[in-house]
């Protein structure tokens, strides 16, 4: 990596990693569970895929890993087709999924022995070693995949998906059933992965688990993909806070000694709103408030709200065309 | 060609085997025993010589067909059911592995598995009866290919099935008749005519009198139609697997 010119490097990672072009999927029974989707992944990143139960992560997750056959649309991973040049396409990818399938009367160590080979690599016991000594199960790989707990049995179903090295990691609700040591220790792992240049595709129900992993956002909501955002963008938008005055005298114009502050006049001059950053040191309220004062301003109520990515989320998914829009 | 991906299911497979030893080998071992006592040794004593064959040692490759059979098909359907059933499969299906790839890893275990109990079942025999192999080469033919065949066909029952009934119903209700009444018993010869005609309707019949042919040189129907038959019938279901995973029928959502 550190070898290859500038200039080429950032050619390269320009290239998305990940290309879903118009997939669209009706199941057999005649349900339509992804409509036209378009998304790029860019190499590198960690994509969080929200949205409620029954939106359709699984199944885009499901085709891009060819477990199951879109009704439309091309998708390209790691510069191959996935259905014509499958072999390519699927050995870059690893796959944690939602539900814990696994070999129940395997040993730990033969269930990410078989990964490893059925997804062509050669045998690498000192790499294996490490994946299970990375996820604490270096222990228990003697042991019969059925004795262990369910949050053990999720680090097995990580171990195989990284048992062949994939460039790709899909993590299909990692954290379902997972208390809150593992799931630190998982994101911490996910960091890892993403430092040795892994690109991560997570699905979660937890809005604090995208905060702290992603470094973007893609909201799914009944088969459509209605937002794809950068975290940080996402956050600066969470990040705003309003302080809404409802005023004693209504007012029609704010007085020009107030243009240091960013405020808005509505309910027809009866109520000033104040808007601002939770991110930065000062506020600003003290001072509003002070100048209001001074000029003569009075209030009768006053209360602040936020907007939280769980509130965005949320209205998003219930307002799908206004948030295209 | 993944041979990696083959090598791993191959021996998951025969890991899950040796597994089960015990429930794997005891069992048809002593089934078979059990047919040699009481048919080779209480009845076959009171029959007569079939083609100048005592009728103990002439049952013998009818009862390995028998059991080459059920095993090859019960293994194979075992051994894609479990996956599916236990939702395991999504990983096979998201591997870079070809349709052939995953067939040769599965039928190629469940084959290996049924061979060696036919051996096994023949080495069993010889604690009852004395015979004689005139063409071993042609018998390991017959073994193998009736092996692979019939593995390919109960990876397609396995494939298809959605309940372990339906994993039951194919082998009790067609297989186990089938191989009954294919001759590993009698002669066809002994049936009146009609019923003659009748069984060559049925591909066991091809296969036992062919096996039987490579120990006693004796046949109920021409050796090169029943080696054509079996090919054919491995056609038919290679044919059929290659369909199923084209269309990702019942596979592939
Ligand atoms: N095999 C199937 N046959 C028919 N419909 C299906 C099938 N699998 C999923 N669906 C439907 O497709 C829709 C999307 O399912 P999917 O599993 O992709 O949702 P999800 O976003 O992953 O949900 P969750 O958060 O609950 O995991 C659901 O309405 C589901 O009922
Ligand atoms: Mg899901």
């Amino acid at each position: 990596m550190n070898k290859s010119p500038t200039a080429s490097l950032s050619a390269e990672s320009s290239i998305p990693i990940i290309s879903v072009r118009g997939v669209s999927k009706t199941y057999a029974g005649g349900f339509q569970a992804l409509k036209n989707i378009n998304l790029d992944i860019q190499r590198g990143e960690i994509f969080a895929l929200l949205g409620p139960n029954g939106a359709g992560k699984t199944t885009l997750i499901s085709i891009v890993c060819g477990i199951v056959n879109a009704s439309a649309g091309s998708i390209i991973a790691d510069g191959h087709d996935i259905a014509r040049d499958y072999r390519a396409a699927r050995a870059a990818i690893g796959l944690v999924p939602q539900e814990l399938h696994t070999d129940a009367f395997e040993s730990v160590w033969a269930t990410v022995t078989f990964s490893r080979g059925l997804f062509g690599k050669p045998p690498n016991p000192t790499y294996l070693e490490k994946v299970l000594r990375d996820l604490s199960l270096w222990d228990k790989r003697n042991e019969k995949i059925m004795a262990l707990s369910g949050g053990m049995k999720r680090r097995v179903l990580i171990a195989k998906a990284l048992s062949h090295e994939p460039t790709i990691l899909f993590l299909d609700e990692p954290s379902a059933g997972v208390d809150v040591e593992l799931r630190h220790d998982m994101w911490r792992m996910v960091r890892e992965l993403r430092e040795q240049g892994t690109t991560i595709i997570l699905t979660t129900h937890y809005i604090e688990e995208a905060e702290q992993m992603a470094d973007r956002i893609g909201v799914i909501s009944k088969g459509e993909l209605i937002l794809v955002e950068d975290k940080e963008v996402l956050m600066r938008k969470l990040g705003n806070k309003q302080l809404t005055l409802r005023l004693r005298q209504p007012m029609s114009i704010i007085p020009a000694e107030l243009s240091n502050w960013s405020l808005t006049l509505c309910e027809h001059g009866h109520a000033l709103v104040y808007s601002f950053d939770t991110q930065t040191e000062e506020t600003g309220i003290a001072e509003l408030l002070r100048a209001l004062g001074e000029h003569g301003i009075e209030f009768k109520d006053l209360r602040s709200s936020e907007s939280s990515l769980e509130d965005i989320f949320v209205s998003l998914v219930h307002r799908p065309m206004e948030a295209q829009a | 060609m993944n041979f990696y991906g083959i090598r791993a299911i191959y021996r998951f497979e025969m890991a899950r085997t040796f597994r089960t030893l015990m429930e794997s080998v005891a069992a048809p071992v002593l089934t078979t025993s059990l047919y040699f006592i009481v048919f080779g040794k209480a009845i076959g004593s009171r029959m007569g010589d079939i083609d100048s064959i005592g009728y103990g040692a002439y049952i013998i490759p009818g009862l390995v067909m028998l059991s080459l059979l059920n095993e090859s098909i019960s293994n194979a359907s075992f051994g894609i059911y479990m996956p599916k059933w236990a939702g395991t499969i999504y990983e096979l299906l998201s591997a870079p592995v070809s349709w052939i790839e995953v067939l040769i890893g599965y039928v190629g275990a469940a084959a290996t598995k049924s061979v060696m109990l036919g051996m096994l079942i023949l080495g069993t025999a010889r604690f009852f009866v004395a015979y004689q192999i005139a063409h071993p080469i042609w018998m390991i033919g017959f073994l193998l290919l009736t092996a692979v065949t019939f593995s390919l066909f109960g990876f397609i029952i396995g494939l298809w099935a959605d309940s372990f009934q339906k994993l039951q119903v194919i082998p009790m209700l067609i297989v186990t008749p089938l191989t009954f009444l294919g001759g590993a018993f009698y002669s066809i010869n002994m049936l009146p005519p009609i019923w003659q005609q009748i069984s060559l309707f049925n591909p066991v019949v091809y296969l036992i009198s062919g096996f039987r042919w490579s120990f006693y040189e004796i046949a109920d129907v021409d050796v090169a139609v029943s080696i054509g038959m079996i090919f054919g019938f491995l056609m038919v279901c290679l044919t059929f697997v290659w369909w199923v995973f084209k269309s990702g029928y019942k596979i592939r959502r």
